[in-house]
């Protein structure tokens, strides 16, 4: 849907690395990749390959131990890598807004729900009259679903759909352009998870927000996600829209992903496909490309050199050897000879 | 949740009735048991048996013993606490009137400073945590909790007493005001106010501040630490998290978000701590010669005059057992979760 010039995230050459007692973690490395405005871009990937990260990293939240230690995020053709604290403050909550995981945790339990949307108008919007801030509030709580008394209430006293709902609201009362929403939705049941997924996708069509999914659940991401990013210990595997990748699956990590999803239909005999190996210790990654010692498609050059994520069809960015050309020295290894 | 309220605040009130019986209980048989008597220690070694034996049986110590413990219980349930045993004799309840306002008037300010100093003090720490500051305040908070009430007292007395001169070194009110200060409460801050007696007024805050500066900070330690714990704790929530991630500035999550979730287990805090405040007072009121409650607690045990002894514990219990229902009531207000 969304139109291919439009980018309003650029990100470049990204790394992120946690000092750990074992050695540096590379949990993002060598990331870019750009985020449409309008569009929902899911983000998935197996646990620990750094979604999270990658989420955090966009809004600069990465914490001790961990560390940005390159790359440009560019919003709206400004890189937020150059931002001083006092910028950021007022990116977070205005550019860009996190959504998490677990709706019990994430409101301030001794904080009422209107609190916690005046504080954010207050603290981005200092001008702002009382009424404004009320009829504001009141107009997007209701139009999220939830009724106007509920305003009043404390967190404890709503469910996790309504508290993530509120979250979502949190999101959009400053109007931010981006949403990130990482796991959003896991914590829910079914039928919750289901009806925030629907406003999610009306959210979007009615402010036209732009969306950044990161979720475990790929059935969830092919319901709602224009465009689908695969990432594989760090790194991006794969991009592209949601329907050709899941048709034509290019990146055999993504090939494997796919087929290890679990299918509802009764009439499917097909044995779910487990993928071999683990998913490997990020202080130590593989050489090369760091899904070379599991894939089943991997020839000589992924063990010594790491593939680039580039464009191979319209739309659609593959980081694998097996679609690029192979660089003249690597294609024919120099023998070293006494 | 005003009814239930009141419920919950009635069982509270009925549940301290068998925890303030079995500490006055205790006091009872405890003081008998230990060597020495009333009579003999006001008349001294020299007395004869037959004195003795005239005193014991005016104060009626000759009685067996079930019959005293029955009439000191019903003198406590009716709060008529009878007389003293010695000293005079005078009634337990005027004596208690005038010492139990000093107590308080002692207690209550430090109690205050060591919870406003020790929440602040925590809080910054926490805030600075792993630098300089965080390590002082520890440090600090290290110190003055091994340090002994009265040896701080003592330092505090040499200091700026003795050598600054700028602060009494005991006593309620300077001596030459006291001829003339009429005092209908007792509390002679707010006696002072009433009478618009400012030089009474100034005389009794100057005379308050080393007392309730050396039982405040000895009770602060635990306090810093406390509250430097659960803001290291609840800056790692979530919510925080979430909050920072719409922007809401560093000092306002820290001292509002932060804070305001942690004074939840401060407030238990509080509660237990003024249990200990009053042990605190007993030395602190020794050491400045401070007219309360504590002082009278530890002439009387001396002078082992059984009556005054255990309407004084009895009335201290009654005071931590009120505190404490203050406490749960101001949860209510503090955490929402919380309804009764
Ligand atoms: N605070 C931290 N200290 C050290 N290592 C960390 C820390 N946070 C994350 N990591 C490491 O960074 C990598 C990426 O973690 P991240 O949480 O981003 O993964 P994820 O894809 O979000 O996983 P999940 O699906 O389980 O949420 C992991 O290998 C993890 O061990
Ligand atoms: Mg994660």
């Amino acid at each position: 849907m969304a139109n291919e010039k439009d980018v309003l995230v650029q990100i470049r050459n990204l790394y992120v690395t946690y000092g750990t007692r074992l050695g540096s973690v590379s949990a993002v490395d060598d990331v870019s990749f750009d985020i449409y405005r309008g569009e929902i871009l899911g983000l998935v990937g197996e646990s620990g390959c750094g979604k999270s990260t990658l989420g955090k990293a966009l809004m600069r939240m990465i914490k001790s131990p961990g560390e940005i230690t390159g790359g440009q995020v560019i919003f709206n053709g400004e890189d937020i890598m150059e931002y001083s604290d006092k910028q950021m403050r007022d990116f977070r909550g205005r550019r860009t807004s996190m959504i998490f995981q677990d709706p019990m945790t994430s409101l301030n339990p001794v904080q009422r729900v209107d609190e916690h949307m005046i504080e954010a108008i207050e603290v981005h919007e200092p001008k702002t009259k009382k009424a404004n801030i009320t009829d504001r509030i009141t107009s997007l709580i209701e139009r999220l679903g939830i009724q106007k008394r509920r305003l009043t209430d404390y967190p404890h006293q709503l469910s996790g759909g309504m508290r993530q709902r509120v979250m979502v609201g949190l999101g959009l009362v400053l109007n931010a352009h981006l949403i990130i929403a990482d796991e959003a939705t896991t914590s829910l049941d079914v039928i919750v998870e289901a009806n925030l997924v629907d406003q999610l996708r009306e959210i979007r069509d009615e402010f036209g927000v732009t969306i950044l999914m990161i979720t475990h659940n790929i059935a969830l991401v092919a319901e709602i996600a224009d465009r689908i990013a695969v990432m594989y210990a760090g790194r991006f595997a794969e991009i592209g829209p949601i329907n050709d990748v899941f048709e034509d699956p290019m990146h055999p990590y993504t090939q494997g992903l796919l087929r290890s999803v679990p299918s509802i239909r009764l009439d499917d005999q097909e044995e779910l496909y487990k993928m071999p190996g683990e998913p490997p210790n990020l202080t130590q990654p593989p050489s090369g490309c760091r899904f070379h010692p599991r894939c089943p498609q991997a020839i000589p050059i992924c063990a010594r050199i790491q593939p680039e994520l580039l464009e191979t069809k319209q739309g659609r960015l593959v980081n694998c050897w097996l679609f690029q050309d192979q660089p003249e020295e690597a294609a024919h290894p120099i023998m070293v000879t006494a | 949740m005003s009814s239930s309220l009141r419920n919950f605040l009635i069982t509270r009130a009925l549940l301290t009735i068998p925890m303030v019986l079995i500490l006055i209980t205790m006091v009872f048989f405890i003081m008998r048991i230990l060597p020495g008597d009333p009579i003999r220690s006001e008349l001294g070694p020299k007395a004869t048996e037959e004195q003795v034996e005239i005193i014991a049986e005016r104060l009626g110590l000759n009685k067996p013993l079930y019959q005293q413990y029955y009439e000191f219980l019903w003198q406590m349930i009716t709060l008529d606490f009878g007389n003293a045993l010695t000293m005079g004799e005078r009634p337990i309840k005027d004596e208690l009137a005038e010492k139990l306002p000093a107590t308080i008037e002692l207690t209550i300010p430090a109690m205050l400073f060591t919870a406003f100093f020790g929440i602040f003090a925590g809080a910054y720490a926490a805030k600075k945590r792993k630098k300089a500051q965080d390590y002082g305040i520890r440090l600090f908070s290290i110190a003055i909790y091994s340090i002994p009430i009265f040896v701080m007292g003592l330092i505090f007395q040499i200091i700026f007493s003795v050598r600054l001169n700028i602060l009494p070194i005991a006593g309620r009110l300077d001596p030459l005001l006291l001829v003339t200060f009429e005092s209908p409460t007792n509390f002679y801050i707010i006696d002072s106010i009433l009478t618009q007696n400012w030089a009474a007024l100034r005389s009794t805050i100057a005379h308050l501040i080393l007392p309730a500066l050396t039982l405040g900070l000895a009770l602060t330690g635990v306090f810093i630490r406390l509250t430097r714990v659960n803001m290291i704790e609840a800056q790692e929530s979530d919510f925080i998290t979430a909050g920072r991630a719409r922007g809401i500035p560093e000092n306002k999550l820290h001292y509002r978000h932060a804070l305001r979730n942690t004074f939840i287990p401060i407030l238990t805090l509080i509660g237990l701590q003024f249990a200990i405040l009053l042990a605190g007072a007993v030395l602190t009121e020794t050491t400045f010669s401070w007219p309360g409650m504590g002082r009278y607690l530890v002439t009387r045990i001396q002078l082992r005059d059984y009556n005054a002894v255990q309407a004084t514990i009895g009335v201290f219990a009654l005071f931590v057992a009120v505190i404490s229902v203050v406490m749960d009531v101001l949860y209510a207000f503090i955490d929402p979760r919380i309804r009764y």
